[in-house]
């Protein structure tokens, strides 16, 4: 059975149950907002939603940091990670909120605040990076030029 | 709000396990070292705002499937699966 969702890309749509995370600290400025939604990309796009359950117009567009990087490192702190229930072996969902400007070619991924999910257990953070490579602001363009120049 | 004066390597104990050191003074900038158990995040002030920043502009998107899907072809195929 499914759960009915104001969604902020799609309207009101059904939702599984289990694509219900609960995020005991919020996120960044939006603490109080304790349950999102994670939408999957549609087709063969490579953005996500979190949209907070509840709030139609809160809603964050997620893209996995290795969509447009060969690697990301995942380094955060060990209360970051127990708050996901993190252990050796658990997957993780991790997601950089993207930021889109008029000139989508603009568009800026925030890796210094990870969002983090514990999909089994449903539990999610927007971790904070402890690496001193990660900014707020990454152009996703340059970067995959970046890596092509690399290649 | 306590405020203690220390000098070079002095210290103060926040609670029994949490100790904050001046290690070095130089002009404007005094430089910390902090010994705390691990499950204590110990971050700069201004990544909180910067992050927090960036999420409200990150809510001012403008999400135009159609322009987005002519910059699909740039990205990876990857479900941001990771392991730790």
């Amino acid at each position: 059975m499914g759960i009915l969702v104001k969604t902020k890309p799609y309207g009101e749509i059904e939702v599984a149950e289990e694509r219900i995370i609960n995020f005991p600290e919020g996120v960044l400025g939006f603490d109080d907002i304790k349950k999102f939604v994670l939408l999957d990309p549609e087709d063969d796009s490579p953005f996500s939603w979190l949209q907070a359950f509840d709030e139609p117009n809160l809603a964050f567009i997620l893209m996995s940091p290795t969509s447009f990087l060969d690697k990301y490192d995942l380094l955060v702190s060990q209360g970051d990670l127990s708050l996901v229930k993190a252990e050796k072996d658990t997957e993780l969902l991790v997601f950089a909120i993207i930021t889109i400007p008029t000139d989508q070619t603009l568009m800026t991924a925030n890796l210094q605040g990870p969002i983090v999910i514990n999909k089994k257990d449903k539990i999610g953070i927007q971790a904070i990076s402890l690496s001193e490579r990660y900014g707020v602001k990454h152009r996703v363009l340059q970067e995959i030029q970046k890596e092509v120049a690399e290649a | 709000m306590l405020v203690l004066a220390r000098k070079l390597n002095e210290s103060i104990m926040i609670g029994d396990n949490i100790e904050v050191i001046v290690i070095d003074i130089k002009g404007d900038q005094v430089k910390l070292g902090i010994k705390a158990p691990k499950k204590v995040t110990v971050h700069r002030k201004e990544i909180y705002r910067e992050i927090e920043q960036e999420n409200i502009s990150a809510l001012d998107s403008e999400f135009n499937p159609d322009k987005l899907r002519e910059l699909s072809d740039f990205f990876k195929k990857d479900t941001g699966k990771n392991k730790k």
